[in-house]
């Protein structure tokens, strides 16, 4: 695969192919002519630790940074556009530290991500991926397409692998070629598709939205689709509640469809109906 | 004035840049080359100084692609011209990998006039001896390109253009001679300016022709030659019509 070809340095900037070997000047120390702007020939080191199991050691310390992704968010590709749906709640270990808190990013009229992983990595990301978007769009004179916003993203995360960042996410749109949604995350996975779930409560919310999918549904049908599997993951899954938002992308853009608390959805699904016991009981102590 | 050519970091005092001047007279003695935009094609054509007879001719290719949709011709150093294409090569491809989609005609000619500004504001490196052509059709909108950048590192979109030997008559043969054309007739208005500065026939011009379908196609001298005979034959009729009725046929 291509990627084997690139050189895996840690720079915030896009991968760049293995330039030397085409390099017509000789290349001297803070040479003006190279154009990565890093000095190829210096050599990329640090000390590492004296322990017997630098392996175990590796893996580890990797263990220990990876945070488990305590969210639900879902995406899908319907007739009418893209649904992008999440939860709201944010927990630390059990903590439950926010039941508030906007996991659908918007990173251009056009186009929306989702947060799970790390928030500031996610938030942080997002935004430096719509700052990104915006400069294609000033020097190309059009929009940047999905596919490429994908890839931008993706190549990032990529060239921070191994160093800890969590991130897990959609990127949903409708560009030129039509609706578009992708899958990114932090190993530097990308996917394209038509459903996605990220996060804790995924397999309940996959489970709401595969037996429930159609591709000609309507925007409110789409809309309710999504809004019961996310009410479905928050029931079983501890790490997700709060308030299921959901977007809808369609050609003009995204619009914000709705935000109803779960514990109202619930109600709402699975009314109370008192027991006939309960009545007979209260009549006995009137007479 | 000769001190202010030796470093061109330096401004000369009224104002110019005298290594990248130099660079345009390096320009002004290369090859002749044209390129014309059509509705369907975009034609570009140079001239092909007399090949020694020892010499490989099909080494010394002066129109090639960047991409299966871009291509280039240029007037100037061809060293210089070796260099700058083989970067742009790399561009293209890398703008595959990152965004999945071919570049357009603008963005790789942004690229290169990009580079050879960036080589007018650095210590102790000369600017690129050339101009390119570059033409291609956009991979989304399908819309023919004609650019043209120079060592100054500007660049502009045209109808059609020339650069290189002799290139203000051939600008002021297209002025004049310009329309809309497709197909085979912009290959002729391409030969018919090329020809202007050029000693005719099929050894001494290079043509290629651009299409959405077929990307870059060069043309068999054969080919040239018949095109340079009909343009003949057409310009010899045109005379002819031009002249005034003889004399002996009013008697």
């Amino acid at each position: 695969m291509v990627s084997s070809l690139l050189p895996r340095r840690p720079n915030s900037r896009m991968m760049e192919l293995h330039l030397t070997g085409f390099e017509s000047c000789p290349l001297f120390p803070g040479g003006v002519v190279a154009d990565h702007g890093e000095n190829p020939l210096a050599a990329a080191s640090f000390q590492l630790p004296a322990c017997s199991d630098f392996d175990g050691f590796q893996k580890d310390a990797i263990q220990m940074m990876k945070p488990a992704k305590g969210t639900t968010t879902l995406a899908f590709v319907f007739k009418e556009g893209v649904i992008v749906a999440s939860d709201s709640r944010a927990t630390m270990g059990g903590y439950i530290s926010s039941q508030s808190v906007k996991k659908i990013v918007e990173i251009n009229p056009h186009m929306l991500g989702t947060i799970a992983g790390g928030a500031a990595d996610c938030q942080f990301w997002h935004r430096n991926l719509g700052i990104k978007c915006r400069l294609h769009e000033l020097a190309n004179k059009r929009r940047i397409s999905v596919t490429g916003a994908s890839k931008l993203l993706a190549n990032i995360l990529y060239s921070y692998k191994g160093m800890g960042l969590s991130v897990g996410t959609m990127i949903a749109g409708w560009d030129e070629k039509g609706p578009g949604l992708y899958y990114v995350d932090n190993e530097g996975g990308r996917l394209k598709g038509t459903r996605f779930s990220v996060g804790s409560g995924s397999p309940y919310a996959y489970g709401v939205l595969d037996s429930g999918y159609q591709f000609d549904m309507s925007v409110e049908e789409a809309a309710e689709l999504a809004r019961r599997a996310i009410y479905h993951a928050t029931f079983h899954d501890g790490a997700s509640g709060g308030v299921a938002s959901v977007y809808h992308v369609g050609p003009q853009g995204w619009k914000k469809l709705s935000g109803d608390d779960v514990g109202e959805l619930h109600y709402k699904y699975y009314p109370v109906i008192p027991t006939p016991t309960e009545q007979e009981m209260a009549d006995t102590s009137a007479a | 004035m000769a001190r202010y050519d030796r470093a061109i970091t330096v401004f000369s005092p009224d104002g110019h840049l005298f290594q990248v001047e130099y660079a345009l007279e390096a320009v002004r003695k290369g090859n002749a080359a044209v390129g014309v935009r059509g509705t369907d094609a975009i034609v570009l054509g140079v001239e092909k100084k007399s090949t020694p007879k020892l010499q490989d001719s099909r080494s010394v290719r002066k129109i090639v692609s960047l991409d299966t949709h871009i291509a280039l011709a240029c007037a100037g150093l061809k060293a210089d011209a070796r260099v700058l294409i083989n970067r742009a090569r790399i561009e293209c491809q890398s703008h595959r990998l990152t965004v999945e989609d071919p570049v357009t005609v603008e963005y790789i000619t942004r690229y290169i006039a990009g580079l050879q500004q960036k080589y007018t504001q650095s210590g102790g490196v000369r600017p690129f001896g050339l101009s390119a052509l570059i033409v291609g059709f956009d991979p989304d909108t399908g819309v023919p390109a004609l650019y043209q950048t120079d060592p100054s590192g500007t660049f502009s979109a045209w109808k059609a253009n020339a650069t290189g030997r002799n290139s203000n008559s051939m600008r002021e043969f297209l002025e004049k001679n310009y329309k809309e054309t497709s197909g085979q007739e912009t290959v002729k208005l391409a030969i018919r300016a090329l020809l202007e500065v050029v000693e005719s026939g099929g050894k001494n011009i290079e043509i290629a022709v651009m299409t959405k379908e077929q990307g870059l196609r060069q043309l068999e001298e054969a080919e040239i030659d018949a095109i340079v005979a009909e343009i003949e034959a057409e310009k010899a009729a045109a005379e002819a019509a031009k002249k005034p009725p003889s004399k002996d046929s009013l008697v």
